[in-house]
């Protein structure tokens, strides 16, 4: 699996744990929601990183307590065409406050990375044989914002009055 | 069980096409490989979809054919104008559909 | 009207070469099908029964003379040398190849057009009032707001991949020529007790499988409040819309099922944490687009040949009886041309007929054209004294019908002919309803008469906001037609109810004739079809169509 962070490849510190199997305590874990909830207290006192994954139906206010602890949230997408993690990501940042990474997960094509960007997305877990400069690539094609979003980047709207 | 035949879109053009004997695609109805058992509508559909991967034809699917007249003719309308042409603009229509257009029902 | 400055310049020329780039990856054979589909969907390109068709976005549907000859020129160049201008004001090419789709999207970029966001499950083309900026009853320029609306929706990071599609329209009049109540969001146009302008917000209006009328969830919304509000419903639509069943996933289905109170809320929730830090336009912005719209200067009121050739000339009274409509400028006109000529596929026009309108809208209209949902064509600034000049022009490129708002001004979808979705025709059922009602004269007498036409039930051709309305329902091979009555599209917007069983395609345009005749019977004097029909109801109808069998 190949990982792009901040536009660039980078080692994936993460993994991902299926709901039976053990938590390591040795290595930053990404688990369900419904694990979180179930198993919060135990794993609040692990002493490395833990990150949550959740499904592209997951309400947020639901794990808003979770996000003082959580270092990294991994949304799903389960078909290119549900859009439903862009709003949710936007909530995490905008809303939420929340700093640590946002990993796009699932099926998520190159063309569409430059939208995840802007919601918030700072991660992006590739397709196996997915070309990695072209990914590069696909996140500045456009250079030109008509709308603020949950990014930095300056909206028209503003640029045309400065 | 009836005649059929493999009809798709062609990837660049977009244009309709039928699966010929020799494996290509043609414009024209009339030259489609006419499959008359389960079998070989198979095989016309593995072949096409050999197409697909070539990045030649897009979604191919079987249609029934008549062949009673002696040259082929789909027998659902939706294919009928999908082989002739729109029905009701005349001009827009190419040659070679023309004599097709008069057996859409 | 909007031009482009260099920022909308770069995003389109962007959107070009990342356009030009997938379709290449795709004809290389490095994207699927399944891949590509909702990339070549985001940017209008369809494959359809004979070919592609591209889609280019006509906003709001106003068209300068020169972008208007750009049309023309893609017909010629890419296509079969006609387009046809659809329901939601833009043109669709029938015939393009995917080959050239680039180079005909970069041909568009040079007259500050595109096809983005004309397909896929997006924010669409914002459509207005055709008359927007002179009808005489409006309070302002509906396009200003559309054109906010176009900006802050194009590229939408968040709202690319929604649920399904989403259709939203502005008016600025009382009068809504514009169908607001039957898309997914209708903002109407209001002032105030204060005299402040805003809108009257309407969510979950729209034809398909499900018709349904928009509910009203604000009664005003400030202007200045109005795209943090829009991305508030946007939102909740798509967090909570159904994505399971694709004929379940519109958002008047979620309207429906939370309920419109518990929508509102949701709405309101979402809205009360967004307005403040939200995407609303501060005023230099607005002002700045809003000065592209100001009304041009008008020359004084000459009036006085147009009205003695109304006298003189019965064909041209005739025309301007039904194509000619008040203009809030006195010594103008707002003409209206009827893409429906007798026998023709409503809509359609050739490359020469789109290089005419360039030329008339040139010589007598400020070089402005609108695009109506009803597929016709308007000019929109002629001077009366221009008219007779102008009819007479139009004549020679066949464009001069005086049917507009007659019962041959019929919408149709482009149906079983061109449409991968459709099940049945229905241009040939339009052409033999205008080749029957061909007497001008009958037509005139019969008065204003909506009839709309849909080859199957996703009901592009508005069949349910038709007066008369024709649905087209396969039955094992056989065309079928199914008749609604009562429908309307405008501030009384309705859906129109069933008559009874359908008809055969032989024997539907006799049916049409049936129900004609019995209106003309029945009517009082200054009725229109759908007044006759609200007052006595559908029996006598009925009777008319199935007693007789």
């Amino acid at each position: 699996m190949t990982l792009v962070k901040n536009g660039a490849v980078v080692e994936n510190e993460w993994v991902t744990v299926d709901d039976d199997t053990i938590v390591p305590i040795d290595q930053p874990a990404i688990v369900s929601a419904n694990r979180w909830r179930n198993e919060k207290e135990r794993l609040r006192q692990r002493n490395v990183p833990i990150g949550l994954r959740l499904s592209s139906d997951a309400v947020v206010d639901d794990i808003a307590d979770a996000l003082d602890t959580i270092e990294l949230i991994a949304l799903e997408f389960p078909a290119f065409t549900d859009g439903r993690s862009y709003s949710t990501a936007r909530l995490l940042r905008e809303r939420f406050g929340f700093e640590g990474e946002i990993r796009a997960v699932g099926q998520i094509l190159r063309d569409q990375a430059q939208f995840m960007l802007r919601c918030g997305f700072d991660a992006f877990e590739l397709a196996p044989g997915a070309n990695v400069d072209e990914w590069i690539d696909g996140l500045s094609e456009i250079a030109i914002h008509y709308q603020p979003a949950a990014d930095t980047r300056t909206s028209t709207a503003v640029l045309r009055h400065r | 069980m009836t005649q059929q035949a493999v009809t798709a879109n062609l990837l660049g053009d977009g244009r309709v096409a039928f699966l010929t004997w020799d494996g290509d695609w043609s414009d024209n109805v009339a030259d489609s490989h006419i499959a008359t058992s389960d079998e070989e509508s198979e095989w016309l559909l593995e072949t096409a979809q050999r197409a697909v991967a070539a990045q030649v034809a897009v979604d191919p699917y079987l249609i029934e054919i008549d062949a009673s007249s002696g040259s082929a003719w789909p027998v659902q309308r939706r294919e009928q104008i999908r082989a002739a042409g729109p029905t009701g603009t005349i001009n827009t229509l190419s040659d070679a559909s023309v004599d097709g257009l008069k057996r859409v029902a | 009207m909007y031009r482009y400055d260099a920022y909308d310049s770069q995003l389109v020329g962007e959107r070009v070469a990342q356009f030009r780039d997938q379709v290449q990856r795709r004809l290389d054979g490095a994207l699927s099908e399944d891949e590509f589909r909702p990339l070549r969907l985001l940017n209008g390109l369809y494959l359809q029964l004979h070919a592609y068709m591209l889609r280019v976005a006509i906003p709001y549907g106003t068209l300068s003379s020169e972008q208007m000859r750009m049309l023309a020129h893609i017909a010629r160049r890419y296509d079969k040398g006609y387009g046809h201008f659809t329901t939601r004001q833009n043109i669709q090419f029938n015939w393009t190849k995917l080959e050239e789709a680039p180079d005909i999207l970069t041909d568009l970029a040079k007259v500050e057009m595109h096809a983005i966001q004309t397909s896929g499950n997006t924010i669409r083309n914002t459509t207005a009032d055709p008359f927007a900026g002179v009808a005489a009853d409006e309070i302002e320029d509906p396009r200003i707001t559309c054109e906010i609306i176009r900006q802050w929706s194009t590229l939408h990071p968040e709202f690319s991949f929604l649920p399904r599609k989403f259709k939203i329209a502005v008016t600025g009049a009382y009068e809504d020529r514009a169908a607001v109540r039957v898309h997914d969001i209708g903002l109407a146009m209001q002032r105030n007790e204060a005299g402040e302008v805003g809108f009257e917000v309407m969510v979950g209006g729209g034809q398909g499988r499900t018709p349904m009328i928009a509910k009203t969830i604000r009664d005003f919304l400030p202007k200045d409040q109005l795209l943090s509000y829009l991305e508030a419903i946007l939102r909740v639509y798509n967090l909570a819309g159904r994505r399971d069943n694709k004929y379940k996933a519109r958002i008047k289905i979620l309207v429906h099922e939370l309920g419109t109170e518990v929508f509102r809320d949701q709405v309101e929730a979402e809205w009360e944490q967004l307005r403040d830090a939200g995407p609303n336009l501060d005023s230099a912005e607005v002002e700045r687009i809003a000065a592209f719209f100001d009304p041009p200067s008008y020359e004084p009121a000459e009036t006085s040949g147009y009205n003695a050739k109304l006298f003189e000339d019965h064909a041209f009274s005739d025309w301007a009886r039904t194509n000619v409509a008040r203009h809030k400028q006195s010594g103008y006109a707002i003409v209206s041309v009827s893409l429906k000529p007798e026998g023709e596929a409503p809509g359609d026009a050739t490359a020469e007929q789109m290089d005419a309108m360039a030329e008339f809208a040139e010589r007598y209209s400020l070089g402005e054209i609108r695009v109506t949902h009803e597929q016709n064509l308007v000019l929109p600034y002629v001077r009366q004294s221009d008219l007779y000049a102008l009819w007479q022009g139009l004549r020679t490129q066949g464009l001069s019908t005086a049917n507009i708002g007659l019962i041959s001004d019929i919408i149709a979808c482009p149906g079983l002919d061109y449409c991968g979705l459709a099940t049945t025709r229905s241009i040939p059922v339009a052409q033999r309803i205008s080749r029957l009602f061909a007497n001008l004269d009958r037509q005139h007498d019969i008065g204003e008469l909506r009839l709309k036409i849909s080859g199957c039930i996703n009901a592009c051709g508005h069949h349910h906001v038709g007066h008369i309305g024709i649905l087209g329902v396969d039955r094992k091979g056989e065309e079928y037609y199914q008749i609604t009555l009562g429908g309307r599209a405008d501030e009384n917007a309705a859906i129109g109810k069933i008559i009874g069983p359908a008809f055969s395609s032989d024997n539907v345009v006799d049916a049409i004739e049936t129900l004609v005749n019995i209106y003309l019977e029945q009517r009082y004097d200054g009725e229109r079809f759908v007044d006759t029909y609200e007052r006595i109801g559908q029996s006598p109808f009925k009777e008319a169509l199935y007693d007789a069998r």
